[in-house]
């Protein structure tokens, strides 16, 4: 079996396993914990429920603005840089619907009613590079900022070496960079896709499923006594 | 009582006189009670972190991305960019414990110790990071794009450190009293009867006290009955003006919960059904809690809960009342003509939701508001809620943090700074003493009770 057929096969199944066992055990251990209620008398009614916390979170206070605007701008970018790069690629999309097809015996085009958009690749590639250069000056002020290297631990940096590599193997890969085999590079960028989703549910990956709870949750609460957002 | 430092406030009973007036420096330190191995210490805070440890706490602790941005709301880091005052770093050995211990993988983590076990000389290294160097202010929950409620999980660790006996010195003594004299700096029912006797006497004004029945039951907190006497003559002034059915009651007086501040829920239920159950006895409607930041969080938004059902009369914030009454014509006021920049309490308004009613009786006062930046629910603390006031060791720390204060009120050029909190107020008078700074903290209350129209008049 090659390396790009392990990844294809086996590879995929098992991460995809993982990943959802992992992600289940997580989220079921979290969400189920009981919580209190809060039997004060609320100043608002609870009508917008935690939202517009939510909302309001996705960019700072301008009383907040300096100091966390570097964070804010790198941030933006290599989440929108990688979610792209993942979603809007055609051969991603041809990927996910072969997997798709497999499981449901339909294309996209048959689930959501429409064709899927996708960029060209030029604009793939410009977007997957520019991630690249943002992830790495992130980690450059993680290791720079005494407050950001504190507080670091090896989660923040594992995590952030399995958020690379796929970029960075997905960028190899197109250019069949160095005289190595494409089969090879293809099958190194898909199993470090891979490697992320196995690792994804139990890191600070798991922030993406729960930063809308958290800032729900916060959001209730506030609102309730008016408190500041 | 009998385990060591427990008793250390009957033993050295702290002293609580001029110039400070809350507590003076104890001259042996004990930040350390009871009698538990280290093992015990640590094996206790953890638990007691964890008790009541909801869903809401565990999505929180699940989230952080270290991201360090917290960093910049916190005034302790602000003005000595010592990375150890970034606000989630003062949770770490909460959140080893908690990855150790109890979040959905920990049994990874203890199998493969992946985190290590949390250790007594840690805790006792983290004391002053969770109290002399965090007010509980909450403005690091503002900032973080996670929206995670640092502030909370600050006070849930304090809990842990309570009941493992880590607490500072004089906060410990000063909640040790609060639970034993029914005040923390010394203004037993007695005392607190005795004042207002004299203050009605010497100010000749009527304060009813221990009436069986009345609409309105007004509190103080023990730093105005001990150190702003004139906010008690103050509040009888407003009620009487107003004609209002109020009363005093020495069965629950004393709106200050250290039970809160220092970390222990029983102390603080203890302290918060006082007031409950006085409110009942006498029929109140309404519950006027003072002039108090950490007063208005306890009773306002966390009574009910401890009451265990909702509570039933209103609860007001000072100003909330004041408001009101400004709002409804009742509360008619001569004009100040000055220039005027409100410091926002951190517990009041940006975790208390009270942040325009001052300002609405600012406007009534006719004087000329000069906001500070950041305001509102942005305000920086004024560095000594939170029980950190109350520390020693921590003054030159606060102090340092104080100057952030003093920078943005003179930035407004307001003649005078006005605040509906005395513990930001004394913290204030302590910094002005400290700095010789020419500006005197005023209350609100206060400002409004000498500039009353009198009908007749
Ligand atoms: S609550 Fe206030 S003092 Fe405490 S860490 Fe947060 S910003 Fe700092
Ligand atoms: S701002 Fe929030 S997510 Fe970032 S380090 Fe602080 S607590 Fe963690």
């Amino acid at each position: 079996m090659t390396l790009l057929d392990f990844a294809r096969g086996p590879g995929l199944q098992w991460s995809v396993a993982i990943f959802v066992f992992g992600l289940l055990w997580r989220l079921v251990g979290i969400f189920f914990l009981r919580t209190k209620p809060d039997l004060s008398e609320p100043r608002n009614p609870a009508k917008w429920k935690g939202l517009r916390l939510i909302a309001l979170r996705s960019w700072p206070r301008k009383e907040f603005l300096e100091g966390t605007a570097f964070g804010e701008v790198m941030g933006y970018t290599f989440h929108l840089g990688f979610l792209v790069a993942l979603f809007f690629y055609v051969p991603h999309l041809l990927f996910f619907e072969s997997v798709f097809e497999g499981l449901l015996g339909t294309d996209f085009e048959g689930i959501f009613g429409f064709r899927w958009p996708v960029l060209p690749t030029a604009a793939i590639t410009f977007l997957s590079a520019v991630s690249v250069a943002a992830l790495v000056a992130v980690l450059i002020h993680r290791i720079t900022n005494p407050v950001k290297r504190l507080i670091s631990n090896f989660d923040d940096y594992f995590s952030w070496l399995l958020t690379v590599a796929p970029l960075a193997t997905g960028l190899l890969a197109y250019a069949h960079a160095g005289g190595i085999r494409y089969e090879t590079l293809l099958g190194t960028h898909i199993l470090s896709a891979e490697v992320l989703l196995v690792w994804f549910p139990f890191s600070k990956l798991i922030h993406a499923f729960t930063i809308f709870a958290a800032r729900g949750a916060t959001g209730m609460i506030f609102e309730r006594k008016g408190a500041s957002l | 009582m009998s385990a060591p430092n427990q008793d250390i406030d009957q033993k050295f009973p702290l002293e609580l006189n001029e110039p400070r007036f809350s507590v003076k420096d104890p001259k042996v330190r004990f930040d350390m009670q009871g009698d538990m191995s280290d093992e015990q210490r640590v094996e206790t805070a953890m638990r007691n972190f964890v008790k009541d440890f909801g869903r809401t706490a565990a999505i929180y602790m699940e989230s952080c991305i270290h991201c360090g941005m917290c960093a910049e709301a916190c005034h302790f880091h602000e003005v000595t960019k010592d990375p150890r005052y970034t606000p989630i770093w003062k949770l770490e050995p909460f959140k080893q414990a908690y990855k150790r211990e109890y979040g959905p993988f920990a049994l990874f983590f203890r199998l493969f110790n992946l985190k290590p076990k949390v250790t007594h000389a840690q805790l006792a290294e983290w004391q002053h990071l969770l109290y002399d160097s965090c007010t509980v202010c909450g403005r690091c929950s503002l900032m973080c794009p996670m929206g995670i409620d640092i502030a909370t999980l600050i006070s849930q660790a304090r809990h842990g450190m309570f009941h493992a006996g880590l607490v500072p010195h004089e906060l410990y003594a000063v909640a040790e009293r609060a639970k034993r004299e029914g005040s923390p700096l010394g203004a037993t029912p007695k005392v607190f009867a005795d004042r207002v006797d004299w203050l009605a006497d010497d100010h000749e004004v009527d304060i009813p006290i221990d009436r069986d029945k009345a609409e309105v039951l007004c509190t103080m907190s023990s730093i105005e009955i001990m150190k702003y006497p004139d906010s008690v003559v103050a509040t009888a002034r407003v009620m009487n003006h107003l004609g209002v059915d109020w009363t005093f009651r020495t069965d629950g007086y004393e709106a200050t919960n250290f039970g809160l501040l220092s970390g222990n829920a029983a102390w603080q239920k203890q302290m918060t059904m006082k007031l409950v159950d006085a409110a009942i006895a006498c029929g109140a409607k309404t519950l006027i809690l003072p002039e108090c930041g950490h007063a208005y969080q306890a009773l306002r938004w966390m009574g009910a809960n401890m009451n265990g059902k909702p509570l039933p009369f209103r609860v007001l914030h000072m100003a909330e009342f004041l408001a009101e009454n400004v709002r409804e014509g009742r509360l008619r006021l001569k004009k100040v003509g000055k220039s005027v920049t409100f410091h926002d309490p951190c517990q009041v308004a940006r975790r208390g939701g009270a942040i325009e009613a001052p300002r609405e009786v600012l406007a009534a006062l006719g004087v000329e508001l000069r906001e500070m930046f950041p305001t509102k629910g942005t305000n920086w603390c004024c560095g000594g809620g939170g029980g950190v006031v109350a520390i020693h060791r921590a003054d030159k720390l606060r102090h340092k943090v104080f100057q952030i204060k003093m920078d943005q009120i003179e930035k407004t050029g307001a003649e005078i700074p006005v605040t509906s909190c005395a513990n930001c107020r004394q913290t204030f008078d302590d910094g002005q003493a400290h700095f010789k700074w020419d500006k005197t903290m005023h209350s609100l209350l206060e400002m409004v009770a000498d500039n009353l129209i009198e009908d007749d008049a």
